[in-house]
């Protein structure tokens, strides 16, 4: 390549190292000094040119961030200069505020006169053997230890070495010192004066006091000189205007220089020392700001729009801090995020791409022998035809952006092996999706790609309880692995399959919901048989390839029962027992012809339906778990992709609805639920009247008025039971809305009883509703009426609405819920934040052991047994199937 | 069959012993149940063994797992599931237990008081089967002061004196007589004041005392103890399980474990400090298990023990009951960078200086901060290779 310019730097040529360890100390004045390649001298930033002043804040000594100049110092362009530190030389010392607080435990705890620790010689010689030890080993024992040192040196009052009299020294936050001498007269410390005592505290004295002199003499915390930081930490950014806007850190910089300025001349010219007081202070002031903006006892210093300066502290601080928001969480290319909808032909370990978003997503493929012809097709394809390449990466590391690349052709010629082309994201490419909130491992899984048209990212419904996700809106984001590691360990250990069991229960986290659990039943249910043309739709959705079985119904026409569909997908030496989500009273899974135990023999299922107790999601020792802890992940993966696919299809072709026809219910159900009603208000009446009469009885430990309400309370859910099993008992069996609630695909007998029969009580925060008007919740009721509809009872149902005032009730008790459920969130997160922090460090040690991050053992076997919940079978090893195994089963 | 083929029971157990030194003492002993009445050949048995200590070994955890994160998200997750459902507790009595996810942030904050503290009382074989002894002992522990049995109080300013009427039904319900009472009174006695008992009133007068005075008397009067243990505020005997006992609210543990007919083996309290300082630190580890268990299952949340117990395990292993926070585990890390990414940033950073503290970069925050890899996990792995 004909490239004769002059030594470029490229980036891999720049020497890597890695960080072994991060030594904390304070910066002493002569550090300062000598890192620093400026003093700063003036106040002004920019001349009138708008070219930055010699000796301001901005001179380009300090390293360069506009492009085209070039650093005074190293000479480098903006993207190498790493910026160099300056300094202001303070006209009088100031106090680090930070440091203030363990200024104050110092000053207590050594003598005015002579600087040593108020401790006798006998005790400074026991506790450094003690601490010495502790140091060791005991490193928050060794803290403990410097905590009484102190404690105990600041009871001294006479010096024990020079004798001098100690007097209390008082702390005035943020930054002020003082003296109370014996008269009670406050004196106060300036920081040249506090300085001077630091400076005489010996090392050997500090070394107990919990410093490490070496690391942090006491007397660097009192400023001397400041070390300015270089313009790329305070970049000023170019408004639209023209104009300049400078860093909140410039602002403050600019304020520190002034003042300091004023304070020099002010004593050069030898002005009162009342002004030099106050310019002092006002020095102090603003190099307190500085660092932190937040302290007690001071006003912020706010920008011009009246916004608080974000200046050192608020930078580091809190969520969006450069700890929390910059360090911990990084942002990152190779992502992308869009909506997500459902589609049920892809495998469970599948995600539907769009078009769209795999032309931006790349992996880099490395030219080989065996792949070059691919690779000349997709540079030859360019970045607007999918599947093709966006950037070639010549093996000298030049970088080609096939956008602006002329001729495709002659490029793709070129091509050989050691070149990489970053290709479009293809079937079968390696990707991680994830939704947040991710409060588990399993909201960040591996998934296999599948390019598809549309601007959708699609998923498999039976993956939607491990990320909780559902498709009225929510946004998925996806994660190209760049490197072969990256790749290799999102394909062994986060592919989808791989997190069926969930580490939580040892149990699947993965299954049907909704729609596949309503197919199953109705499927599987005795009456269910399917003629040759159904049943070829069927194995052909669930991609059967084997043997059809012989019908079940032989003449007039061939029909096989909905069991025998399933029965020729499930492997053949399956043996299971279980009962069905619509068990009611059979106890011999044998000896029922009611379809309440799921029987299966060598594959065959003779008895019981599908529901959400056998292949439903988040349900342990179910027919699914056994088939995944059996037959393995890959294996349950395809199984659960063409069994779900069948379902569905069967549902599809037989129809499944919900309409008001499913709320239907007889007359007499109605005379019985009034009925009902009726008698548990006259219930609650009574209780009222005994009350009033003063001959209701309090119950131990509750007043009389608990107990009221209690009963009220007990008798009126009362009420809601006996609703729900007249339900129960008048509904039709086949109405849609039923099957629904009892196979547990979605809705509740609950949810049946609110819409045909009586919604029930109304709750704030778990009670009836007490507040509103005096006595009473709304002016619909007399004051007192301590009766069921005055306090939130909802008697009407949903299909035949509710009164106004039940209305408002109901409004009232579910925002109530909301309410509820924001606070925890924002509760549970929290403690979740906390577990992590605390435990994330903790792992598993090759010799079997648990150990913390620096390899203490907090237990000798993983759990005393050492078994991983998401490798066991619930939690245990399973014995029984290991017996039955061994042909020793009962 | 033939008979040589059969395995004994002495063969059988010799081989259960050999397995103890691989299995776990809990799987051992579900073995030896499920085996004790069947009888197995030779073969079955060698079978046996294999696969059980093959699917054993299969379900040991990996080196490396990052256990810790696991644990924290598995305990975690179910957390933002719990909600405060309604008519849960409908049945009767009842304490009004801290339940679900304040209670939760209660047992890993480590709080010096839980909000409700609750004793189990367990009895003795001599008392757990009979309802009325077992009341007899909650009679015993229930605080029970002069304030709780009094009907009305009155204090005559003029004459200095003060008139305490008893409610004797009251007194009764408590297991106490008049007798009690002034047994109690005589003590007040001596303190410069004069008590009299007649039948249920009693009258105490005071030499020159001003309204101040007559006040404090009362109080006094009024919290004296007459039974019971201090702190146990309500007492409720319960039937558990086919035996009787009394759960308490207040607690007070060294008091009631010397209690005669109290089975202190089994008697437990709700609040972690308490349990570590009367029956120590492994016993506290056991609380946090159970009452984090209790949480999770009133809630109707699967969660493995095994989590639990790590997270019970990191908040005692040191000795004492670390909260899990910044005062507690994450505020006694060792890297400072992993302390400043947490809370109190500032604060972490200007210690660190002053201690001269080094940061190893050895667990997880500090190496993603570095841009590290993390070394745990795939990242434990090291290779050494040797050169020739």
């Amino acid at each position: 390549m004909a490239q004769t310019e002059k030594t470029v730097v490229r980036e891999e040529e720049i020497p890597l190292k890695t960080i072994k360890s991060i030594k904390f100390a304070l910066l002493s004045p002569d550090i300062i000094r000598s890192m620093s390649v400026m003093e700063i001298t003036t106040s002004e930033t920019y001349d009138e040119a708008g070219r930055p002043m010699v000796g301001g804040l901005m001179d380009r000594r300090l390293g360069v961030v506009e492009p085209g100049a070039r650093c005074e110092t190293c000479g480098n362009p903006p993207d190498k200069c790493p910026g160099h530190f300056g300094r202001i030389e303070l006209a009088k010392p100031v106090i680090h505020v930070e440091y203030a607080k363990y200024i104050y435990d110092l000053l207590r705890a050594t003598c005015r006169e002579c600087g040593r620790i108020l401790l006798t010689d006998e005790e400074i010689e026991k506790y450094r053997k003690r601490l010495e030890r502790l140091r060791v080993r005991w490193r928050l024992l060794a803290d403990k230890l410097v905590e009484r040192i102190r404690k105990k040196a600041m009871e001294r009052t006479v010096c024990p070495h020079c004798g001098a009299k100690q007097y209390k020294v008082r702390f005035e936050r943020p930054y002020t010192f003082y003296e109370e001498k014996e008269n009670g007269v406050l004196e106060k410390l300036d920081p040249v004066k506090i300085r001077e005592r630091l400076e005489k505290i010996p090392d050997s004295d500090l070394e107990l006091l919990g410093w490490d002199p070496k690391a942090a003499r006491p007397e660097w915390a009192i400023l001397t000189v400041l070390p300015v930081p270089p313009p790329q930490v305070r970049p000023s950014i170019q408004l639209e205007t023209g104009q300049r806007s400078e860093d909140d850190l410039t602002h403050k910089l600019v304020d520190i220089v002034r003042v300091n300025e004023k304070l020099r001349t002010a004593i050069e010219s030898g002005a009162p020392s009342t002004v030099i007081d106050q310019l002092w202070d006002l020095l102090q002031y603003h190099v307190a700001t500085y660092f932190n903006n937040e302290l007690p006892n001071l006003p912020p210093v706010k920008h011009r729009s009246g916004r608080p300066l974000k200046t050192l502290a608020q930078r580091l601080k809190g969520k969006e801090g450069r700890f929390r928001g910059s360090l911990s969480g990084k942002r990152v290319d190779f992502s992308a995020r869009t909506v997500i909808s459902p589609d049920p032909n892809l495998s469970i370990n599948e995600v539907g791409v769009p078009i769209d978003v795999a032309k931006i997503l790349t992996v880099p493929m490395v030219v080989t022998e065996w792949n070059i012809d691919l690779a000349r097709q997709l540079v030859l394809n360019g970045p607007e035809v999918w599947p093709g390449a966006n950037y070639v990466i010549y093996p000298d590391g030049r970088r080609v952006d096939l956008r602006y690349f002329r001729d495709r052709r002659e490029l793709a010629n070129k091509l050989a092996p050691g070149f990489v082309v970053e290709r479009h994201l293809m079937n079968g490419d390696i990707v991680l999706f994830n939704r947040q909130p991710s409060l588990h491992r399993m909201s960040m899984m591996g998934h296999l790609v599948r390019v598809l048209p549309g601007r959708t990212f699609r998923l498999h419904l039976a993956v939607c309880p491990p990320y909780n996700a559902d498709f009225d809106g929510d946004e998925m984001n996806l994660h190209v692995p760049q490197n072969e590691e990256a790749r290799a360990e999102a394909r062994m250990l986060m592919l989808v399959q791989n997190h069926i069991i969930t580490p939580r229960y040892g149990g699947p986290i993965i299954g049907a919901r909704q729609d596949y659990i309503t197919g199953g039943y109705l499927l599987t249910r005795k009456d269910t048989f399917v003629n040759k043309e159904l049943l070829m739709y069927l194995l052909a959705a669930a991609n059967y390839e084997g043997e059809i079985d012989e019908p079940a119904i032989m003449h007039p026409k061939e029909l096989w029962t909905g069991k025998q569909v399933i029965s020729m997908l499930l492997p053949k030496d399956l043996n299971w027992v279980q009962p069905t989500a619509i068990k009611e009273s059979c106890k011999d899974p044998y000896n029922c012809y009611t379809d309440e135990y799921i029987v299966i023999v060598n594959g065959y299922m003779a008895t019981g339906v599908l529901d959400k107790k056998s292949i439903g999601a988040e349900q342990v020792d179910s027919l699914w778990h056994v088939i995944v802890k059996r037959y393995g992940n890959d294996y349950a993966r395809k199984w659960i992709d063409s069994v779900l696919r069948a379902l569905l299809r069967f549902l599809d072709l037989r129809g499944f609805t919900m309409g008001i026809d499913s709320l239907e219910m007889p007359r007499e159900s109605y005379e019985e639920l009034a009925k009902l009603y009726e008698e548990s208000e006259r219930k609650v009446f009574e209780y009222i009247q005994r009350y009033r009469e003063g001959k209701l009885e309090a119950e131990p430990g509750l007043t009389v008025e608990e107990t009221l309400e209690n009963n009220i309370t007990i008798e009126l859910s009362r009420v809601r039971e006996a609703a729900a099993r007249v339900v129960e008992k008048y509904i039709n069996k086949d109405s849609d809305a039923y099957i629904m609630a009892k196979t547990g695909a979605r809705g509740s007998i609950i949810n049946i009883t609110q819409m045909v029969a009586m919604i029930g009580q109304q709750t704030i925060r778990g009670e009836r509703f007490k507040r509103g008007f005096y006595g009473r919740t709304t002016a619909h009721f007399e004051p007192g009426d301590l009766g069921p509809m005055a306090k939130g009872f909802v008697r009407n149902n949903f299909k035949v609405g509710l009164s106004p005032i039940e209305f408002f009730f109901h409004a009232a008790g579910g925002r109530d819920g909301l309410v509820d459920t924001a606070v925890r969130t924002a509760q549970s997160g929290y403690m979740q934040r906390r577990l992590i922090n605390a435990l994330q460090d903790i792992y598993v040690a090759y010799d079997g052991t648990v150990r913390s991050a620096n390899g203490s053992i907090i237990q000798t076997k993983y759990a005393e047994d050492g078994i991983d919940v998401s490798k066991s079978d619930h939690g245990r090893l399973n014995i029984d199937e290991i017996l039955r195994r061994v042909g020793l089963g009962g | 069959m033939a008979g040589m083929d059969i395995v004994t029971q002495e063969e059988l157990n010799n081989v259960l012993a050999k397995l103890a030194s691989i299995l776990p003492p809990r799987i051992i002993d579900e073995l030896r149940n499920k085996l004790a009445n069947k009888t197995l050949t030779r073969e079955q048995l060698t079978e046996l063994v294999k696969t059980i200590v093959n699917e054993y070994y299969k379900a040991l955890i990996d080196p490396g797992e990052a256990i810790g994160i696991v644990t924290a998200q598995s305990v975690g997750e179910p957390s933002t599931q719990m909600i405060l459902r309604s008519f849960h507790f409908a049945g009767l009595r009842e304490f009004s237990m801290a339940l679900g996810l304040p209670r939760m942030i209660e047992i890993v904050d480590a709080r010096r008081k839980p909000s409700v503290p609750i004793m189990t009382v367990y009895l003795d074989e001599d008392h757990r089967h009979d309802p009325n002894k077992a009341r007899e002992i909650a009679y015993k522990i229930q605080l029970t002061t002069i304030e709780n049995v009094a009907k009305s109080v009155e204090i005559d300013y003029v004459n200095s004196q003060i008139t305490i009427e008893i409610d004797e039904e009251e007194l009764g319900q408590r297991g106490l007589s008049m007798e009690d009472v002034r047994k109690v009174m005589e003590k007040i006695k001596g303190k410069g004041a004069h008590v009299e008992v007649e039948g249920n009133i009693i009258r105490v007068t005071l030499e020159n005392a001003d309204v101040i005075k007559l006040r404090k008397v009362r109080d006094k009067i009024m919290q004296t103890r007459l039974a019971g243990i201090k702190n146990v505020k309500k007492t409720l005997v319960r039937y558990k399980d086919g035996e009787w006992i009394i759960e308490t609210e207040g607690t007070n543990l060294e008091a009631v474990l010397t209690l005669e007919g109290v089975d202190y083996r089994r008697t437990i309290s709700n609040d972690l400090h308490e349990v570590a300082e009367v029956l120590g630190i492994e016993a506290a580890r056991t609380v946090i298990m159970r009452e984090l268990k209790k949480v999770l299952d009133q809630q109707g949340l699967d969660t493995d023990i095994r989590h639990l117990m790590l997270i019970a395990d990191v908040m005692t292993w040191t000795g004492r009951v670390r909260q899990v926070g910044r005062h507690g585990v994450v505020g006694e890390k060792e890297s400072p960078l992993a302390r400043a990414a947490f809370e109190v940033t500032v604060k972490n950073l200007v210690e660190a200086s002053i201690r001269g503290e080094v940061e190893q970069f050895r667990g997880v925050v500090e190496s993603v901060i570095a841009g590290k890899y993390i070394p745990i996990g795939t990242g434990i792995v090291q290779l050494m290779m040797e050169f020739e």
